[in-house]
């Protein structure tokens, strides 16, 4: 449905290069994630599949179409939600969904099934206008015109950014519907954690792809054994198991860090109690995405 | 860490602001410890960021009372905004200066002498590792060195409290957890520390956390006592539960 | 008082950052200096005049070989008869003309007085008056000085005949500037900014990925500035009507009809000012300073175009205010028909067909 091989882009003539060298597929129907930073190149890798954007170098093509030659079918034929959800705010919500269903050649009535679970959350508010709205509530108008024209694939740029936490496990609740709908997603997202929710994810930083695969996939590929420490003084123990001789890393997860050791970890224990810490407990932990990110990064 | 000896640095009793019929913040009633690490959550709409205005003496509240680092938020705004710091995502550093104008800037306008802003800049690139980007534009600098700098410049003056204002977001999760050895390091130096923040993993590095839903403050406790208060392991199941029964959910 | 240092310090740092900004707050005196200094005048020399003689005389002789050596006149020598006059005057090829009657010499014998008749093409009343003046000095000059010649004195009198504008009103004047001005200032920067703000937004981004042509973009952005400028022109024409008592002459479909060329071809403009425009705020300032000043000094109603030096002139004849300014004068003040305006016509159509295909072509249907 979509690939990708060796796409470079570069802005401001070569001085920053956005995208290195990426090359993945995304197969029909499946929900893909692209995980990764501020700056990661997630925008502009979203931009040269919807054909706004030419790569500098590099091949790519949506529905077998070239995203070069072919882009007005790329556009008739995909869904697009860019990061900010652009909506007209002067516009109420009901105007807004019936621009986009006509600009598609098609009514809200056509599709409604489609965006049915989404619409009905924000119906009662179809008369207000979009700029009135909560992040949430733009969240939803915003998937709801990206769908009414019923696309074989939807792009969808940061949809969960700066939406409240509740908004945001809603959403990818209608995302895995719409999975259903035999529809192929690509979604990218800044938050680690989202990562579990989809079928693949392609982790990227710095206009680099780190890894690709299943979650669990990337998370069985995780290097060494995963250690998590915890204790009552969780920043002195950080401290503390940094200035161990055996660390290779320690990075603070919540209320555990999460670490990996050269040597066993009962040394550790030890050590720690040593250093007062006497309900510090250690027990092996299966790393999270956040865990492979931080991995990957260091090489 | 927090120390109990010492007065508290913020004190709020029945805090409430209105706007008309709508109450933005519901008598808020809690105090935060010097050198604490304050986690302040609250989805979008909860009255975070209003309370947050009256805190740092932006916004008059409409009744109630609170005091910062001794000061009264209604009479005594001036020496307030002298007291603390401020951080946001969206306010930051002047893209079109320098790293080490940026820092002469603000600890001018805190009111720094001289040779005080020539060896605190000096510390700070230290710090930061940043002594040869010293005259670079800090639009050129990546964004977690970014981030990191504003947090520093927002303390140049030693404040006794520095208000963060999700100030990790979209930033990668090693520079993260750098941010946060920074912010460490500032409450080992006395510093108190309020932040808000949509990690709930970041929750967790709090001493203590406040949740707030429709203009209330729906829980406050350690993050461990939350937890076990309301049977849940991490900080992201506690903060959902109390959340997705939010009757306002306005920007 | 420290503080109020360091602020200050850096204000200056921004200021002096942005190149963009310096180039205008340093560039734009300077170029008003050049240009008002050297290159607009309110001067007006080589006025086409025509002369017609009846009388044939040795004074008349004089009198003419007294103008003819003047800067200030170029004696357009075709144009004679009554007719040629009247069409002259209509097409704007002379601004000015002097007949002696033929009774001239007899009177100027007899009575040592006679009169000529000074007609001038009063649609710019400062340019009437200017160039009237002048012939009137001249006259003068010529009166003094073959008195002190002849020994008799010698009165000859100007009649002023002001066409057009008898009464020297300015509004036949500034109103046709002002229609110019604004239609063009207006209709840039809506454009620009319309199309500007969609990006901005964010918006042009959902737009471009779908199926809806750029060109329908481009034409639901014009549409509602071609309709509000048409009832702007209307507007307009009406105050004139009610308030200064300016009535349109000529037909008012032709009228109607070049100023609908002339707004597609503003609305062109600025829709080619939009393209690389990245902020609403940008397309605002390149329209008023990228069109305000060239229109306001090269339409030709505020300084006569005909006196300044040639490169300016010829930049004039690109602006298109130029022209639609010379359209609206001949039709709403001459009363003409479309053959006195079909070369301006059709030199707006041009504009506006090239413009138009122009900016289509250079649409980004992509970002970047």
């Amino acid at each position: 449905m979509i690939t990708l091989s060796n796409i470079k882009k570069t802005y401001n003539k070569g001085e920053v290069t956005a995208l290195k060298d990426i090359s993945f597929s995304v197969g029909k129907g499946e929900l893909f994630g692209l995980i990764g930073p501020d700056g990661a190149g997630k925008t502009s890798l979203f931009r040269i599949l919807t054909t706004l954007l030419l790569p500098d170098a590099g091949d790519a093509t949506v529905n077998n179409f070239d995203i070069r030659k072919d882009y007005r079918q790329i556009r008739s034929s995909v869904g697009y939600m860019p990061g900010r959800f652009s909506l007209y705010q002067d516009l109420t919500v009901e105007e807004n969904l019936n621009f986009f269903a006509t600009v598609f050649g098609t009514t809200i009535k056509e599709n409604y099934d489609l965006i049915k679970d989404i619409y009905q959350q924000i119906e009662p508010f179809k008369d207000r206008r979009a700029g009135k709205l909560s992040g949430g509530m733009k969240q939803k108008l915003a998937l709801s015109c990206a769908l009414i024209h019923k696309p074989s694939v939807l792009f969808l740029d940061e949809p969960t950014t700066g939406v409240d936490v509740v908004s945001r496990k809603e959403f990818w609740t209608m995302l895995k519907k719409l999975k259903q709908e035999g529809i192929t997603i690509l979604v990218s997202t800044p938050y680690m954690d989202e990562a579990n929710l989809c079928d693949r994810i392609a982790l990227i930083q710095k206009g680099e792809i780190l890894s690709i695969d299943k979650p669990d996939g990337i998370i069985r590929s995780f290097p060494t054994d995963l250690y998590a420490v915890r204790g009552t003084n969780t920043h002195k123990l950080l401290q503390n198991i940094r200035n161990y001789k055996d660390t290779t890393t320690c990075f603070a997860f919540g209320d555990s860090l999460h670490v990996t050791l050269s040597s066993d970890p009962q040394t550790l224990l030890t050590y720690l109690h040593d250093k007062g810490h006497t309900d510090a407990v250690i027990e092996k932990t299966q790393p999270t995405i956040e865990d492979c990110f931080i991995q990957l990064l260091k090489n | 860490m927090s120390s109990t000896t010492a007065p508290p640095v913020i004190v709020t009793d029945k805090l409430t602001k209105r706007f008309g019929q709508f109450v933005a913040c519901n008598e808020l009633t809690f105090q935060v410890s010097k050198g604490e690490i304050f986690g302040f959550l609250g989805a979008n709409g909860a009255g975070k960021t209003t309370a947050m205005r009256m805190l740092c003496g932006l916004l008059k509240p409409s009744s109630g009372k609170a005091a910062i680092a001794g000061f009264d938020v209604y009479t005594q705004t001036e020496k307030i905004k002298r007291s603390i710091g401020y951080m946001s995502q969206k306010f930051s550093l002047y893209d079109d200066l320098t790293v080490s104008e940026n820092i002469r800037f603000y600890a001018g306008i805190y009111g720094m002498s001289i040779p005080q802003i020539k060896s605190k800049t000096a510390q700070l690139l230290q710090e930061l590792e940043l002594e040869k980007e010293a005259k670079t534009l800090v639009s050129d600098l990546p964004l977690g060195w970014k981030q990191k700098l504003s947090f520093s410049v927002s303390i140049v003056h030693e404040p006794d409290i520095v208000f963060l204002d999700e100030p990790t977001g979209g930033v990668d999760p090693v520079t993260r957890r750098q941010f946060w050895d920074l912010i460490y390091h500032a409450a080992d130096r006395g510093v108190t520390i309020f932040v808000t923040t949509h990690y709930m993993d970041e929750a967790e590095y709090c001493n203590r956390v406040s949740i707030m839903v429709d203009g209330v403050i729906a829980a406050l406790d350690s993050p461990t006592n939350l937890k076990q208060q309301f049977g849940l392991d991490n900080m992201e199941d506690v903060f959902y539960q109390l959340a997705r029964n939010a009757k306002r959910k306005a920007d | 008082m420290r503080q109020l240092i360091t602020f200050i310090r850096k204000e200056f740092l921004h200021v002096f950052r942005d190149r963009k900004t310096l180039l205008m707050l340093f560039g734009l005196p300077i170029a008003q200096i050049i240009l008002f200094g050297f290159a607009l005048s309110s001067e007006i020399k080589n006025s086409k005049i025509a002369i017609t003689d009846y009388s044939k005389d040795p004074v008349t002789e004089q009198l003419i070989n007294k103008i003819a050596s003047s800067n200030y006149f170029d004696i357009q020598h075709t144009v004679q008869s009554a007719e040629q006059l009247q069409s002259a005057f209509k097409k704007g090829d002379i601004r000015m003309a002097i007949v002696f009657p033929a009774n001239f010499s007899n009177d100027l014998t007899h009575t040592g007085k006679a009169t000529i008749q000074v007609i001038a093409d009063a649609s710019d009343p400062n340019q009437a008056t200017t160039i009237t003046n002048y012939i009137t000095r001249l006259i003068n000059d010529f009166n003094t000085q073959s008195t002190l010649n002849a020994g008799l004195p010698l009165q000859i009198v100007p009649e002023m005949q002001f066409l057009y504008n008898p009464e020297l009103r300015g509004a036949p004047n500034f109103v046709p500037g002002v229609m110019a001005l604004v239609l063009m200032l207006v209709c840039t920067m809506m454009t620009s900014v319309a199309i500007v703000k969609e990006k901005e937004l964010g918006t042009m981004e959902i737009l471009l990925v779908s199926p809806f042509k750029p060109i329908y973009i481009i034409i639901s952005k014009l549409a509602p500035n071609l309709l509000i400028s048409l009832v702007n022109l209307f507007i307009i024409l009406v105050l004139s009507a009610v308030f200064l008592d300016l009535h349109v002459k000529g037909s008012l479909l032709l009228l109607v009809f070049d100023s609908t060329l002339f707004i597609l071809t503003s609305l062109s403009i600025g829709l080619l000012l939009s393209i690389n425009a990245r902020t609403q705020q940008a397309a605002m300032m390149a329209s008023l300073m990228g069109m305000m000043l060239p229109t306001m000094l090269l339409t030709g109603f505020l300084f006569p175009i005909e006196n300044m030096p040639l490169p300016m002139q010829m930049l004039s004849n690109l602006v298109p205010s130029r022209w639609y300014f010379i359209i609206v004068k001949r039709v709403m003040l001459k009363g003409l028909g479309f053959s006195a305006v079909w070369k301006e016509t059709l030199i707006l159509t041009g504009m506006s067909l090239l413009l138009f295909t122009i900016s289509l072509r250079r649409f980004k249907i992509r970002l970047q």
